[in-house]
């Protein structure tokens, strides 16, 4: 199937976009986005562990020659914090590439629309190919269009939650009103909800805890590229309109009388 | 001389940011650093001197969502 995903000139094979928190050791990590099939790996970034020093790198399981890594700036609660780590993961990376997170409550981790709209402006004019994890509000996705992100990715439901697309009529309208790339972001739960995602329209969708906190993380990694491809396909394909009453799928005509 | 680096006061025999990092066994390609909340590039690693009290951040990828 050729159906690459292009964003500002970067190709993407897989729609299937995945992270790398929350794992037991680097080498699961590395198995589980093997098997998820994705190009595309986030990362945070951290102070490097200078007391302990044995400590391995992630970068030592995952080739940024073979993976595409968009560095996050998860954890920061102000547009000052998110452009540091931005500007930090840029200079610690190989690409412009930023999934901009400005968050505004520790709770929900919901982000501050008003900081994201901010830190994206700033960022973009600086040349970033931002990112922008947002609420599922076409409003605030076409702001982000305005500001230059390259893409808006928004929510399904809070982050790690795994409560699925919550609202996938906003979803719609998000998908209808802006004319850059779409990926949710957050809120996947089990491969139902990544076809669900790609079933609208989505260009990708972006998972983690849901593969990251499976039984077996590594098949959850498989279903959740088969449910990305299949959704991704069903959507192409065009799926019939839904009717309250029946239509039969065998003909009448031949009936004995 | 004493610096601060990522947040822990350190005593350091290292004159300049590339010096420190071989200290402290740290590859030079995979990370970023910060000066007094001033990013430095990669290629002046090896011409940056530290003074002495400076607030030095070395930060690397790590697993994220």
């Amino acid at each position: 199937m050729n159906d690459p995903l292009i964003i500002r000139g970067i190709e993407f094979k897989s729609r299937l976009w995945v992270g790398t928190g929350k794992y037991r050791d680097f080498e699961e990590t590395a198995r589980a986005i093997e098997a998820s099939g994705a190009d595309v790996v986030t990362v945070a970034v951290r102070r490097v562990n200078i007391i302990d020093r044995t400590k391995e790198n992630l970068l030592d399981y995952i080739d940024p020659k073979k993976y595409k890594i968009l560095p996050n700036t998860a954890g920061c609660y102000t547009v000052e914090d998110a452009l540091r780590y931005a500007r930090l993961a840029r200079e610690a990376g190989v690409s412009d590439m930023i999934k901009l997170e400005v968050i505004g409550d520790e709770k929900t981790l919901f982000p501050d629309v008003c900081g994201l709209l901010k830190a994206t402006e700033i960022l973009a004019k600086e040349g970033f190919i931002v990112f922008p994890y947002t609420n599922d509000d076409p409003i605030t996705a076409k702001r982000l269009v305005d500001a230059g992100a390259a893409a808006v990715m928004p929510l399904g439901a809070p982050i790690g939650s795994g409560l699925g697309i919550r609202n996938p009529y906003n979803i719609k309208i998000i998908l209808e009103t802006v004319n850059i790339p779409v990926i949710v972001d957050a809120g996947v739960g089990t491969a139902s909800d990544v076809s669900i995602a790609m079933e609208l329209g989505c260009d990708a969708v972006l998972v983690n805890t849901a593969i990251a906190g499976a039984k077996d993380p590594i098949m959850m990694a498989e279903a959740l590229k088969h449910a990305c491809i299949a959704g991704r396909l069903a959507y192409r394909a065009g799926r019939i309109p839904k009717k309250l009453y029946a239509s039969a799928s065998s003909p009448i005509e031949g009936m004995l009388t | 001389m004493r610096v601060k680096v990522n947040g822990t006061e350190m005593e350091i025999k290292a004159e300049t940011l590339m010096e420190l990092l071989e200290e402290l066994s740290i590859n030079p390609q995979r990370v970023a650093v910060e000066v007094n909340l001033e990013i430095v590039r990669k290629d002046r690693f090896s011409e940056y001197k530290i003074k002495e009290g400076d607030s030095i951040e070395i930060v690397n990828f790590v697993g994220g969502g």
